[in-house]
């Protein structure tokens, strides 16, 4: 079976949601990884604050960021198992993050060719 | 492989005929007993064991040795074991009739004790498992392992452990508690908890291992003795269909490599002989071959564990010739191996890899960041890397390692290094 | 300690395709830097690459080929860090091999309530 790492970019909640629809998002967030979790698929997460975030370029320049051409920053991850990319799509599909208007979910197999 | 062992063990001091079967029977015995009689008796089974070579010792110098010693030995285990269970079994049925199940006194009680060869094996793999058993202590696994799997005296255990016979019997007793609280059953894992179990396995023989390898205990024979049981526990698990796992391949090939340099890292007054100044004539090319050998066998599966990596660099270490793909190797398997399992040896390690294969320059950039400043070995690499490149710090380091080292061994080595800085570099 | 999130991102369009000498030495580079970071103890987790193709989601329900289109350079792949503060995160990343063909890293901290 392949990793797959699923990638949220959405707005920074802290800035467009009270903390009450936060907690909203967290619980509905926690169900969708519940519902992975339940099939034994869910291998990993974290949630990435979008406070202080940089972007490291070459010669040690170093950028806010990335808020650069799109509005949406990536706030957190998860990394299922899956059979198919289909398949790590359709759990992608029910993560809450994409409720948001804008909002996305990267979805990228994981390369375990360099063991 | 065997032959390896033996030939390792004829080396050693001929041992007299009691002692030595001691040694190779008292586990055999012990582990069958335990295995009949459940660790809630291992006491009474440690006791038959004992008693039977008591016996042996008064009667034997009387009567004279028996022709097949080891046969005598197990018919006296067998005798001492049955009378144990009858005992019990009269006290059963005269004493507390009402609580003995129905079913025990309709089935014939069987006293015999099997000491097939078979069922010396099994018991002594179960007796693996049972004793690494995730929820025991590593101190405890350790002791109850050289007890109950090698067979070693206490006062052996004491020894190296630079302790006495009383602390090593309370740490043996509190050991055998645990092994009866947390209900430890005597048999292989099943398979879908096999990889976890047998990963405890392994970390308690190479830490045997280790500690005749790298023990403070002057005691040589002891010693080497103990890297031969760490490595004879190793070589029953690959010998075993089911244990028969890659990564048991890799920690029997390391083994086999580090044991390769026993004669030569130890010299004349116990002291280590740096690798560097090792004669290798003095090498083990026998157990080089057999390192070689079973580091193949562990590249079949998709794990790839530490002892894959430390097997690796262990072989590239009995290659003297000082190559950049040597270097480049060694350096690349520390580099897997501290993304497995950071160790300050290894990091260390891996930075004197870097500046054979990536240059002295880089090395100590890298060197400088590992602010291991309570290592002398990190004073003393540095002191390594500085050499021919700053004398003044080369020395300023060596002269730090030299206060932080604890051994007079270790004092002399750094003092070497320090009298050989300016002197031409070979 | 805390932990950081380093991810690489390369523009794998624009790239000059490598010959195979260049691709071993860009390899020793990123094993070298790993194991760097990983004798320094600030290794929390090596990641992984990901594979350059991909899907993105959007919330109107539209799938996309490809990882994110609007965004030239994609994510090559990621790891963890432990580090006491950003500042100590970004001066690992700084000797990211990446960097040195185009490439950036994105430097997040992880939230510590799971």
């Amino acid at each position: 079976m392949d990793e797959y790492m699923l990638i949220f970019r959405h707005e920074d909640g802290n800035k467009i949601a009270s903390p009450e629809q936060i907690q909203i998002w967290m619980n509905q967030t926690m169900e969708w990884i519940g519902g992975i979790s339940a099939k034994g698929k869910f291998v990993g997460g974290n949630g990435l604050p979008f406070e202080g975030s940089k972007v490291v370029w070459s010669q040690g320049v170093v950028t806010d960021g990335p808020f650069g051409e799109i509005k949406e920053t990536i706030g957190g991850y998860i990394i299922v198992k899956a059979d198919s990319f289909d398949e790590a799509v359709a759990f992608a599909k029910g993560s809450p993050v994409l409720l948001g208007e804008g909002n996305s979910v990267e979805v990228r197999k994981i390369d375990k060719h360099d063991v | 492989m065997l032959a390896c062992l033996t030939n390792l063990l004829s080396n050693m001091q001929q041992s007299a005929l009691i002692p030595h079967l001691f040694r190779t029977e008292y586990r055999k015995v012990i582990a069958v007993l335990c295995k009949r009689f459940g660790f809630d008796q291992i006491e009474i089974a440690e006791d038959i064991a004992s008693d039977t070579f008591m016996s042996a010792a008064q009667t034997w110098p009387l009567q004279g040795i028996p022709e097949s010693p080891v046969a005598w030995l197990y018919t006296v285990a067998k005798n001492k074991a049955r009378n144990y269970l009858q005992r019990k079994t009269t006290f059963a049925n005269k004493v507390i009739p009402e609580t003995s199940n129905r079913n025990d006194t309709a089935t014939l009680p069987d006293y015999e004790i099997d000491l097939s060869p078979q069922n010396i094996n099994d018991s002594q793999l179960q007796m693996m498992f049972a004793i690494c058993h995730p929820t025991i202590p590593p101190e405890a696994q350790i002791g109850l392992s050289l007890r109950i799997l090698c067979g070693f005296g206490i006062e052996e255990i004491a020894d190296a452990f630079l302790t006495n016979k009383e602390t090593i019997n309370k740490r043996l007793f509190r050991a055998k508690e645990k092994l009866r609280e947390e209900k430890i059953s005597i048999e292989l894992p099943p398979a879908e908890a096999l990889e976890g179990r047998l990963a405890s396995v392994l970390t308690t023989i190479y830490l045997l291992f280790s500690e005749g390898y790298y023990s403070i205990s002057n005691n040589k024979v002891f010693r080497k003795e103990l890297c031969i049981e760490a490595m004879r526990l190793c070589y029953m698990l690959v010998e075993n269909k089911y244990t028969n796992k890659p990564a048991v391949n890799a920690l029997l090939s390391l083994m086999c490599f580090h044991a390769s340099r026993f004669e030569a890292r130890i010299g004349k007054n116990g002291e280590y002989v740096l690798y560097d100044e090792q004669d290798t004539t003095l090498w083990d090319t026998d157990l080089i071959s057999k390192g070689a050998y079973y580091l193949n066998l562990s590249a079949s599966g998709e794990q790839l564990s530490k002892y894959h990596l430390e097997a690796a660099i262990a072989y590239w270490n009995t290659q003297k010739d000082d190559t950049r793909e040597k270097w480049e190797n060694i350096l690349q398997l520390y580099n897997r191996l501290l993304q497995i399992e950071y160790s300050p040896m290894a990091a260390l390690n891996r930075t004197f890899a870097l500046s054979k294969a990536n240059g002295k320059q880089e090395a100590i950039i890298e060197a400088e960041k590992l602010q291991l400043t309570n290592n002398h070995f990190y004073f003393t690499l540095l002191g390594e890397l500085y050499t021919g490149i700053d004398t003044h710090k080369a020395r300023h380091h060596y002269e730090q390692a030299l206060a932080l080292a604890k051994t007079a061994t270790d004092k002399q080595t750094i003092q070497r290094k320090i009298d050989g800085i300016g002197k031409p570099m070979c | 300690m805390k932990e950081y999130l380093l991810v690489y991102r390369t523009d794998f369009n624009n790239m000059p395709k490598p010959t195979a000498e260049e691709m071993q030495a860009l390899s020793k580079r990123w094993m070298d830097w790993i194991g760097s970071i990983a004798a320094q103890n600030k290794l929390g987790n090596r990641g992984n690459r990901l594979e350059v193709s991909g899907k993105v989601i959007k919330s109107d329900g539209t799938i996309t080929n490809g990882p994110y289109a609007e965004i030239k350079e994609s994510i090559g792949g990621y790891s963890i860090v432990k580090a006491e503060s950003y500042d100590a995160a970004i001066e690992l990343a700084k000797g990211c091999p990446v960097l040195t063909v185009g490439g950036n890293v994105e430097v997040r901290e992880i939230s510590q309530v799971q």
